[in-house]
């Protein structure tokens, strides 16, 4: 059973955001990474870069698998996560803690066209 | 065979050997490279081993042990077309008349090299149904961007810049969607119908003015032949685009059937799966790319003509649509390919097609009650398992692909096409005899058998190679890719 | 025919398995009008016999010249052990390594060829090889424009090869990458006129040979640093085996070293197979396009070797993936990998210094005939430009009717030539004395 958080937002790619004033903090969701298996290597945008939402900003690999970060929000990209570069190994572990990037939002009403924690679980449900 | 050697080169290395022997330099005093200047010399030492010649020969011999190749075994890959390699193929490309030719002699100094290119060429255009080839692509997914970079260069030069976007199958090689976005174009993808075909009537909407055109392989990918294929022409030539034949399939097709007849505009063939020179452990290959009347002038450069009194001669045409390789591309591998179509000749060419047909139907037909065949029906010269016919074992594909390596076969391809999440795509060509292909056969129902009674066995292979199931999560997470890392 | 093992009986039985009548059934789904139908236009089956005369027969159609053309491709040394080793059915015959565990063979030799290549160039990786050496350069151009993300613009130096521009400049024109030429001075690159086309800071990468196309030796000093302010990436475009001698990329701060392997014993084979090479920094590895091995162990612990990072390639990425490439030259790869393991360090320095003291003795030998004058008065290393008093096309071609390939004629009075370990000193003699009697 993937472990799913209340709070938090989702989208259908299976990128989470989690909104703190006028941040958003993007990673993949405890599903998703289990669906990749073992990460090797997670390709992250700079910083000052702008990302848009349902737009790619990266991409997360496996061994013999790649899949794409799309944006589940726009923004400016302030941090990426530094410690993924040495060790992707940490978005297995525990993907919510650790989050890919930091975006300052630029639209903060966008975050209600995702799903809260009950319509992503009944989405992966299915 | 030692198969548990396990030395690198550069562990066997010791000061002061050498493998190497040069005429003294008798102009050194006058002449002395210690003369460059000191800031453009080197100043680090590059580590290279310190061996003898014996050294070498026996440490390559004993790595060669510890490889399969088509001479080792059978090696039913599908899509790569592992066919005999003939010997006469390299002792012909060996010749010193050819080999030790530099491309920039005078061509009245390489009169018999223009004219095994043009030959070759105009055999590969009469094989094929197109009117001229370039052999300059150095490799299959070469060919498809230089295939694409003539079907740009053929909008833009008519004025004609919108069309930008290509139309790729969803279950197309990975190297055609590849090869479009190296060219600039946009990807369009097209689904295919329950039987593995382009769905022709998903491909409708998408044909518009900004289609520069379609690439597909006929057969496909899952070895199916596209019947639509006259009308998917006529649908993409008529909304302005141009058809892009894959060559990767064409084994599948020599002899009976040919591109150009089926509507195709531009191909390229892979000489190292249809035209039997060796792949060499990855290349090199050489991807020759044809065209139909019209379009030979986007060829790229240079190329090889022949003028009226039979002398060949190399010109660069200012409407190519540019250069894509140092030369004439590897003209070794044209010479193994023109001596096989020559001991082929004219009769043979026509059976390759249909051998590796009756070939591929052969093994399906006798293994598709143990293993899983998602589309049911005569197939080209390869088809598609998907996974064991019984899974609930949990027995995968990798798994089978790894047993029958314990039985020294090479594993089929697996994983490929994408459309199916167990896929097992086997090629065996026709240049496999009934009897191997009946061991294969009690080789695979055997592994089915073991796979339902003894699992364990079968998830855990393989055992007898010379290596193990690979830790490849360390390898991609921390990338050792050289000696001096590997020391660390 | 020998190539197919069937008897009529097999495919009778076979035919019978599969559920079909004849052999037109396995074709039995495809319409009527695309079926071919008429004998092809091609010779009829020759056998063994008449294939080695037919081929001897076209050799001869090829004259045989003392080589002294380079421009990319030189007449080396090939140690004879080289041939029978690559030529064995395991190495020859095999496919790409995807499956490991019955492919180590190919495996470590790779990881060998990207150890040999790396201790040459001084960079940190490089890939399993490139077609060759147009092409791998043009990969490199790719990568910089990739790492630069928001720039599309690439420097060339006129000094560069024009087979190595006229494909970087291929490629660049489908991608929409703008290629800029920096001007030449006095047959180097002019660094006045680099310095100032960085300055619109829209430069991804800088694209510099070494040696040049004159085969001179071009003194990069500060060109690192100038490319490195301008956040630009200093690409070169090197000939491995002068390496051992020539400062290499690394020590020259180049952030991509690319370029053909050729000169480490390949024959010319008329153009080709070769084996390009592309190496780059760690910090780029992910960009660098095309196949990679890595060392691991397997589940005994056992040292072992495998195709690593595959998920920026195409079979995987599809579309987004850095390169289309999908094939290296694998076999080639192998034959510059025995050819370093015989040489050596002290071997490639030795051929080195036969070649430069040739090249030498022949440039003053050729300019004291009053028939020619060198191009250019820098530093050069076994290839040079001559200017020529009389048309250089005369040179060639009565050099050729000696039985010598002259060299490359760049202009109608300007020769590019070459010596190798190869030519010995009465080949540069006769060279000399046919240039005197013209």
């Amino acid at each position: 059973m993937s472990k799913i958080i209340e709070g938090l937002y989702y989208a259908e790619s299976h990128e989470y955001v989690r909104v703190e004033g006028e941040y958003g903090y993007v990673g993949i969701t405890d599903y998703a990474q289990h669906e990749l298996g073992n990460v090797v290597y997670v390709d992250m945008p700079d910083v000052d870069d702008d990302v848009t939402a349902g737009e790619d900003f990266g991409a997360v690999e496996s061994v013999k698998a790649a899949s794409d970060l799309i944006s589940p929000v726009s923004g400016t990209v302030v941090e990426v996560n530094e410690a993924l570069n040495d060790n992707p190994e940490l978005v297995n572990s525990d993907p919510y803690e650790n989050w890919i990037i930091k975006v300052q939002l630029s639209d903060a009403a966008e975050v209600e066209n995702l799903m809260d924690a009950d319509a992503y679980k009944a989405m992966i449900n299915e | 065979m030692i198969r548990n050697y396990d030395k690198l080169i550069f562990e066997l290395s010791k000061e002061g050997r050498v493998g190497y022997s040069l005429p003294k330099n008798e102009l050194k005093d006058r002449y002395c490279i210690c003369n460059l200047p000191d800031n453009l010399k080197r100043e680090s030492k590059p580590c290279l081993p310190q061996v003898t010649e014996f050294d070498v020969v026996r440490h390559y011999t004993n790595l060669s042990n510890k490889n399969f190749g088509v001479d080792t075994g059978f090696y039913p890959l599908g899509s790569c077309t592992m066919k005999y390699n003939p010997r006469l193929n390299e002792e012909i490309a060996a010749l010193p008349a050819f080999a030790t030719l530099h491309p920039e002699v005078p061509v009245e100094a390489a009169q018999g090299a223009l004219e095994v290119y043009y030959n070759l060429a105009a055999s590969l255009a009469e094989i094929s149904g197109l009117s001229a080839f370039t052999l300059n692509p150095y490799a299959g997914a070469h060919g498809e961007l230089t295939g694409l970079m003539i079907m740009r260069s053929y909008h833009l030069q008519r004025g004609d810049t919108k069309r930008t976007k290509v139309i790729v199958p969803d279950s197309a090689h990975g190297t055609n969607p590849a090869s479009a976005a190296v060219c600039g174009l946009e990807i369009v993808e097209v689904k295919s119908t329950a039987n593995g075909t382009v769905d022709v009537e998903d491909l409708k909407p998408l044909l518009d003015d900004t289609i520069a055109g379609i690439m597909m392989t006929n057969p496909n990918t899952l070895g199916i032949f596209e019947t639509e294929i006259p009308e998917i022409a006529r649908l993409v030539h008529e909304c302005g685009g141009l058809l892009y034949y894959d060559g990767a399939n064409l084994n599948a097709v020599l002899g009976k059937c040919r591109p150009g007849d089926m509507g195709f505009d531009i191909m390229h063939i892979n000489l190292h799966k249809t035209f039997s020179t060796p792949h060499g452990g990855g290349g090199p290959g050489d991807g020759p790319v044809g065209v139909r009347a019209g379009l030979e002038h986007l060829l790229p450069n240079p190329q090889v003509k022949k003028n009226a009194d039979g002398r060949y001669y190399i010109e660069n045409d200012a409407l190519s649509a540019g250069n894509v390789s140092n030369f004439l591309g590897n003209f070794g591998v044209l010479l193994r390919a023109y001596t096989y179509i020559l001991t082929l000749g004219c009769e043979n060419v026509k059976m390759v097609g249909p051998l590796a047909v009756l070939n591929a139907n052969y093994v399906k037909e006798s293994l598709k009650d143990v293993y899983y065949l998602p589309i049911e029906g005569v197939c080209k010269h390869e088809f598609v398992f998907d996974g064991l016919a019984d899974k609930s074992t949990g027995v995968t594909t990798l798994d089978i692909a790894k047993r029958l390596l314990d039985y020294g076969y090479h594993a089929p391809t697996i994983y490929f096409p994408l459309l199916f999440h167990q896929s097992i795509m086997i090629e065996p060509t026709e240049t496999e005899s009934k009897e191997t292909l009946d061991e294969f056969i009690a080789v695979m129902r055997l592994v089915a058998k073991e796979a339902l009674e003894n699992p364990d066995i079968v998830k855990n292979a393989p055992y007898n190679t010379p290596v193990r199931r690979l830790d490849e999560t360390t390898a991609a997470r921390f990338p050792k890719t050289t000696y001096k890392q590997l020391k660390g | 025919m020998k190539y197919f093992p069937h008897t009529q009986q097999d495919i009778e039985q076979m035919l019978s398995v599969a559920g079909l009548k004849s052999m037109d059934d396995l074709y039995g789904e495809i319409p009527q009008q695309l079926l071919f139908n008429r004998e092809f236009d091609l010779p009829e089956a020759m056998s063994e016999v008449e294939i080695r005369k037919f081929f001897e027969t076209l050799g001869k159609k090829n004259s045989q010249l003392v080589c002294f053309a380079g421009a990319g491709v030189e007449d080396h040394y090939s140690p004879s052990v080289i041939a029978p080793v690559i030529s064995r059915g395991e190495f020859l015959t095999a496919y790409t390594p995807y499956q490991p565990e019955i492919s180590q063979g190919t495996l470590q030799y790779i990881f060998e060829y990207q150890s040999m290549i790396c201790e040459l160039t001084g960079m940190d990786v490089t890939n399993a090889s490139m077609y060759d050496g147009t092409t791998a350069t043009a990969e490199a151009m790719m990568m910089c424009v990739a790492i630069a993300k928001k720039r599309n613009k690439v420097l060339v130096s006129a000094t560069m090869n024009p087979r190595v521009r006229s494909v970087v400049e291929t490629y660049a024109k489908y991608q929409g990458v703008i290629v800029e030429t920096i001007a030449e001075k006095d047959g180097v690159t002019d660094l006045v006129d680099l310095e100032s086309k960085l300055a619109g800071d829209d430069v991804a990468g800088v694209i510099l040979a070494q040696p040049n196309y004159y085969g001179i030796v071009e003194d990069y000093t500060g060109v690192a640093d100038m490319c490195h302010a301008r956040k630009a990436m200093f690409v070169m475009n090197a000939k491995p085996s002068a390496l051992a001698v020539l400062k290499s990329p690394a020590e020259w701060g180049a952030d991509i070293a690319c370029g053909d392997a050729q000169s480490l014993g390949i024959p010319m084979c008329y153009g080709g197979p070769y084996v390009g090479y592309l190496a780059c920094n760690s910090a780029n590895v992910r960009k660098l396009p095309g196949r990679i091995v890595g060392a691991t162990t397997d589940v005994d612990g056992k040292r072992a070797f495998v195709l690593t990072l595959q998920a920026r390639e195409q079979h995987i990425r599809r579309e987004k993936a850095n390169s289309n490439i999908c094939s290296n030259q694998s076999l080639m790869a192998l034959y510059v990998t025995m050819y370093m393991s015989v040489m050596g360090e002290q071997g490639l320095k030795d051929a080195c210094s036969l070649s430069y003291s040739g090249a030498h003795y022949l440039a003053d030998a050729l300019v004291a005939t009053g028939k020619c004058v060198m191009a250019f008065d820098k530093p050069f290393f076994n290839e040079f430009a001559v200017k020529t008093t009389v048309p250089a096309q005369k040179i060639l071609d009565t050099l050729a009717s000696e039985g010598i390939l002259g060299g490359v004629r760049i202009a109608d009075d300007m020769l590019l030539v070459c010596v190798t370990e190869q030519r010995t000193k009465e080949d540069i003699d006769k060279f000399v004395e046919t240039v005197k009697n013209i």
